[in-house]
């Protein structure tokens, strides 16, 4: 029957560690589940201004996916995250293969890609806005040059303007993607390289048919970084674009943040930030699964 | 995650001759992306050396024919946003007033628990470990309002403090795990040993792990200053307008919509927020490289 007890020899064992990690339990717990779970549960009811438990069921769900804003919001991210995704993969893959052909001055190169990576969404935002001008910037360079029809203006057409904000996103990312994948690539054995080039095969058909399967554990990782990361983005379309024009630009983040923190609507706010944790769970899950699930635990 | 600090030992084929066609296409791409690269920073620089004349007439990408200083003086002491017009230089100090203690109070609880989790296992560390990492991809907006309500019954929310703590709880996934990796790699025998000669959990953290950390410390301290320095969304959730961090009051004064545009004072102001991540990326190379690839995995 008294079995199952614990003596108190277990609890008192490594007192001081205990105490000492009590930060990290209680961020643990009461942060990070807590938090987690508060949001979700809140997001079932009807808050405005304070949150209430006055349940509302599957109500904000409902208005969430009724709202135009959200909608385009979701277009935004699925838009911006499959070219990011895609962009971010074969220019740091490419990127990453020209470093590695011996070539003089890498560090140099490698410092020059890398470093938009150590500015803040906010500079890049608004160095990209200047950029993007259209009466003074790539779009004015281009017509006085001669093309006198050339559009380009994506931060003030609709229908381009989450394209504005990837060019942005993909100048300040790259690097990172770029480093991952050259460190990767220097992982791999010498002896695959000699072997390939005995066969006489070319370097482009060993990059392309040998190296990338090779890489699969650093691509599965890029893969996480580059998703959990568009999921987020918020500081960059604040201050390149407002969201605007209209409401041409919003992403969730974003939603969730004006919900929450401007129009007094604590519920949609909830509302959207638990979708955002579910878009989250369904990258890592699998991710998770693939990394931890098939080995025994140590 | 493969140590990304290594680049030695490139694989291509030996470059031959000096001015082949595969030279000149290699060196000829990397070059244009590296000028693709630097582009917007010449631009920022360019720019906020003109006066707005020059900029209303000229070509974004032409060098200023009048160097002005005007602009940056402008952005740093007379900016405006909203009612204060002190520019700048209140961002600047209060980033670095938020910065500071962040990084030390993050750094310090981080390394402590890393520690704890290295040496010093007990039970139930684990759970809390994989709930704190599966915390770094949470998307933060979840935990947005819970904090809110956190910090209020603390009675810090919007105070300097409450910053702080939401800094050092944010940060402490990414950096517990390059603590706990790096205690983990340390020879076992030197904590053994130090416990037969009696030391407890604070001796050995102190005489023993401190001194022989300071390389990863340095890597937690780049991440953080970095991290910090940009941060955005908490500083405008978490702070009231007179301790905004330097991103949030730039942005304020960029995209402000009264008054006329002056791109030449937005983009020194731009610089200047930028400065200080650009330059400790410059001086800290390689540290800052493992840094922020133990960073990218919070994405």
């Amino acid at each position: 029957m008294a079995t199952g007890a614990t003596k108190p020899f277990g609890l008192f064992r490594n007192m001081t560690a205990k105490i000492a990690a009590i930060p990290m339990i209680l961020t643990a717990l009461v942060v990070f589940a807590g938090g987690t779970i508060w949001t979700v549960v809140h997001s079932f009811t009807g808050s405005k201004l304070l949150p209430k438990l006055n349940w509302v069921g599957l109500d904000q769900y409902e208005r969430l996916w009724n709202s135009n804003r959200w909608i385009v919001s979701i277009e935004n991210l699925l838009i911006f995250g499959v070219f990011s995704l895609i962009f971010s993969l074969v220019i740091g893959f490419t990127l990453a293969a020209l470093l590695d052909q011996k070539i003089r001055f890498e560090n140099t190169f490698r410092t020059i890609i890398l470093y938009p990576f150590a500015m803040s969404f906010i500079v890049t935002g608004l160095v990209w806005q200047w950029l993007l001008n259209p009466e003074f910037g790539i779009q004015s360079i281009v017509r006085d040059l001669g093309w006198t029809g050339f559009d380009f203006d994506p931060l003030y057409n609709q229908d381009i303007v989450i394209y504005g904000v990837l060019i942005a996103a993909l100048w300040q990312g790259t690097g990172l993607i770029m480093v991952l994948m050259l460190a990767g690539m220097r992982g791999i054995d010498q002896d695959i390289w000699k072997a390939s080039r005995v066969d006489g095969i070319p370097a482009w058909k060993t990059y392309l048919f040998i190296i990338i399967p090779m890489m699969r554990p650093v691509f599965i990782t890029t893969l996480v970084i580059i998703a959990s990361g568009i999921v987020k983005v918020f500081d960059l379309v604040v201050a390149q674009t407002s969201g605007g024009p209209g409401i041409a630009s919003e992403v969730p983040a974003k939603y969730v943040y004006d919900s929450m923190f401007l129009r007094q609507n604590l519920g949609q706010g909830f509302a959207a930030s638990t979708m955002m944790l579910l878009a989250v769970v369904i990258i890592i899950i699998p991710w998770a699964y693939l990394e931890f699930g098939g080995k025994k635990r140590d | 995650m493969t140590d990304v600090t290594h680049f030695e030992g490139a694989h291509g084929p030996k470059p031959r001759r000096v001015f082949s066609r595969r030279n000149i296409f290699l060196y000829g791409t990397l070059i244009m992306v590296a000028l693709y690269y630097v582009l917007p920073l010449y631009v920022m620089i360019v720019t906020s050396l003109k006066g707005m004349p020059e900029i209303r007439m000229g070509n974004i990408f032409a060098p200023p024919v009048d160097i002005t200083f005007e602009p940056w003086v402008k952005a740093w002491s007379q900016a405006c946003t909203g009612l204060n017009c002190d520019g700048l230089s209140r961002g600047f100090w209060n980033s670095v007033q938020i910065t500071v203690p962040s990084v030390i109070v993050s750094i310090l609880i981080a390394s402590v628990n890393g520690y704890a989790l290295a040496n010093w296992r007990f039970k139930g560390a684990d759970v809390f470990f994989t709930i704190l990492i599966f915390g770094a991809f949470i998307p933060y907006q979840i935990m947005l309002y819970p904090m809110v309500i956190l910090l209020r019954e603390m009675g810090i929310y919007g105070t300097l403090w409450g910053l702080v703590m939401v800094h050092s709880i944010f940060g402490m996934p990414i950096l517990t795990l390059l603590f706990r990796n790096y205690f983990t790699s340390l020879p076992e025998e030197l904590f053994k040993a130090a416990r037969v000669d009696g030391a407890g959990f604070w001796g050995i953290y102190f005489q023993i792990m401190l001194p022989m950390s300071l390389p990863i410390f340095v890597v937690a301290m780049i991440l953080q200053v970095t991290g910090i320095w940009n941060d955005f969304l908490f500083g405008v959730v978490y702070t009231k307008p007179d301790i905004y961090p330097m991103t949030v009051q730039l942005n304020n004064i960029v995209n402000s919509v009264q008054g006329v545009k002056e791109y030449n004072v937005n983009m020194a102001a731009t610089i200047l927020t930028g400065l200080v991540p650009l330059v400790i990326y410059f001086v800290s190379g390689r540290l800052f490289v493992r840094g922020i690839a133990a960073g990218a995995v919070k994405g």
